[in-house]
């Protein structure tokens, strides 16, 4: 009887159900539409595009011609620029993400200790990250490392005779991984977030065990954040790897001196937009987009050995 | 009888030694977190040097401004301004902070528009493939734009966009940054499903529970979705570059790269840094309006 009556209700549900299932996916699929038509129009498509060009000489104003492998090749084994671009862009994104890491995390542990201006500092921190992407900061660092720049007046000061950072082939790069780092605050804010997850009592209990501030960061803080510092590496990484506009402000769009600041999508830019090479650009992107997958697939592998996910027996 | 008197003796002792350690202690910790301070002003004094610097010079007659370490200006002056405003004659700055505006005013309704809808979709309803869909969504937040670039720029030179803020604008109301699509999501799944089945039983639409209690409750979300938008368009400069290249439809960073050319580097610093600045302005005014929200959603990237 029991089974009976049920039986009906559950049929009655599911008759009454399945339109309304039906109301529910239609409805779902036409707040999806505009995403849709992005995802295939501007993302899919293009992508699947440019792997089809990149075994192409498409130069914009001639029909491509089908080439095989060359562009690839060519970068692979000849193009001693490429080269440059890969070494100058490994360095950078080598330096500025576990530099940007210490400091991030450094100052927001100082910060999450209870000081007095907590959110005063914050904002403070975050402003370089907020206007640091920017042409104008761009501008501002030319001459701030210029001959004639601020950084040489205050060495000077000290008796230091400076150059010209900018112009230096072994200095320039530099110049842009420090601007890269002085940007560490979104890493900062992300990380205060994460600090402030951390029970006290954690902490009360390691002091009663005679453990000190030093003890206490190295054996329950930095544990408990590796996750964060495994979110921010990512971030940074496929962030920094794209970087851009500093690279050309900085050099004046050349990535010199020497190529000493060619990053790897200012070369895709002049390829493909300044010497009209898309066939050869669009090799140069799927390479990139490989690289970052290799890289981004490297860190998460890494994350077994280093990152804490807690006790999961 | 001589151990009782002296046991209180040892505990009023100890009391002192405590007090006295504690005093210290507290002393101590006092002297820490003034040293801490000073660490975190002299780091912040360092890193805001050059901006405080720049702001300063832009005030300064331009033949004081080289050699010049120090932050009061002895002669002010707004020549810099006039100067860097008119530098390109009928074409000013103000001709680019509008075409700037413009296009981030835009991008911030397209992105508004057409993220809520998809996260709608994705954090409050049922359907086919959705788990299908919604990996693509999280995919498409790594890839980098260079791997679409090209045959997007082939395909809006075809069509005659480029030099117009078309292919800046178009693709923001088809929620083609994900990545407030999926901050969208978060927020909106954090909210309680009690109105909504409310809404339901009283027999609203998807669409009135959308427009009439979700958008509605997701107010920081979407603050945060406008300002990092507003943000992240107004200092793109790569997009800028491609798409735009007549003078008078330039925006700000696009226009302050064409003034570096024009000043030739060196010779008008005084006007480029006027105008780096007020470049900057918006930002940080914007920041300053929003800043308790824009924090929480930077912190909110990561988990929820």
């Amino acid at each position: 009887m029991v089974s009976k009556s049920q039986q009906l209700a559950e049929r009655q549900i599911r008759r009454g159900a399945s339109p309304y299932r039906r109301v529910e996916h239609r409805a779902a699929y036409l707040f999806l539409l505009p995403w849709f038509v992005g995802l295939i129009g501007i993302t899919l498509i293009p992508l699947l595009a440019s792997f089809v060009l990149s075994f192409t000489d498409f130069d914009v104003f001639n029909r491509p011609n089908f080439i095989g492998l060359e562009n690839y090749e060519k970068l692979l084994t000849g193009d001693r620029r490429f080269d440059r671009s890969l070494m100058v862009t490994a360095r950078y994104v080598g330096f500025s993400v576990p530099l940007i890491l210490v400091f991030s995390l450094l100052i927001a542990v100082v910060l999450n200790r209870g000081l007095a201006g907590l959110a005063i500092y914050r904002s403070l921190f975050y402003i370089p990250s907020l206007i640091g992407a920017s042409v104008g900061i761009g501008i501002l660092w030319r001459e701030v490392f210029g001959a004639d720049g601020v950084f040489n007046e205050i060495l000077a000061r000290f008796g230091i005779e400076g150059m010209s950072w900018i112009a230096n082939p072994s200095t320039a790069l530099w110049t842009i991984i420090g601007l890269n780092v002085w940007t560490f605050g979104a890493s900062m804010v992300i990380f205060l977030a994460a600090l402030r997850q951390i029970p006290e009592s954690y902490y009360e209990a390691a002091s009663i065990d005679g453990a000190n501030a030093w003890q206490r960061f190295w054996r329950i803080t930095l544990p408990l954040i590796t996750p964060v510092v495994l979110f921010n590496a990512v971030l940074l990484a496929i962030g920094s790897f794209q970087s851009f506009t500093q690279a050309f402000v900085v050099s004046g769009g050349a990535g010199g001196p020497v190529d000493s600041t060619l990053l790897y999508s200012l070369y895709l830019y002049q390829m493909g937009f300044q010497q009209l090479d898309m066939g050869y650009a669009s090799a140069m992107a799927w390479l990139l987009l490989v690289l970052i997958a290799v890289l981004t697939a490297l860190i998460f592998w890494s994350a077994r050995y280093w990152v804490f996910y807690g006790d999961r027996n | 009888m001589a151990t009782e008197t002296k046991k209180p003796d040892k505990a009023a002792f100890d009391q002192a030694a405590f007090d006295l350690t504690r005093r210290r202690r507290r002393r101590v910790r006092a002297v820490k977190r003034l040293g801490l301070h000073v660490l975190l002003l002299g780091i912040l004094c360092i890193m805001l040097y050059p901006v405080i610097w720049m702001t300063v010079s832009s005030f300064r007659p331009e033949d004081e401004i080289f050699g010049n370490i120090g932050l009061i200006p002895e002669n002010f002056t707004l020549e810099n301004y006039v100067n860097g405003w008119t530098l390109f004659g009928d074409v000013t700055f103000g001709t680019f902070f509008i075409n700037s505006f413009i296009i981030t005013g835009l991008a911030i309704i397209g992105n508004l528009l057409s993220a809520s809808l998809a996260a709608y979709a994705f954090a409050r309803l049922e359907f086919p493939l959705k788990r299908l869909w919604f990996a693509l969504m999280l995919g498409s937040i790594m890839l980098p734009i260079h791997a679409q670039l090209i045959p997007q720029y082939i395909f809006f030179l075809q069509i005659g966009w480029v030099n117009t803020i078309l292919p800046l604008v178009v693709p923001k109301f088809l929620a083609t940054d994900a990545f407030f699509v999926f901050l969208m999501v978060q927020f909106m799944r954090s909210l309680p499903p009690e109105l909504e089945e409310a809404a339901m039983i009283d027999g609203a639409s998807h669409w009135q529970r959308f427009w009439r209690i979700i958008i509605p409750l997701s107010l920081p979300a979407l603050v945060t979705t406008a300002v990092f938008t507003f943000i992240f368009t107004y200092n793109d400069f790569f997009s800028q570059l491609l798409y735009l290249s007549e003078t008078q439809k330039l925006t700000i960073p696009v226009g302050l790269r064409l003034f570096l050319d024009a000043s030739g580097g060196d010779s008008s610093f005084g006007g480029l840094f006027a105008m780096v600045l007020l470049s900057i302005g918006p930002v940080l005014g914007f920041f300053l309006a929003s800043q308790r929200l824009l924090v929480r959603g930077v912190a909110t990237q990561g988990f929820k």
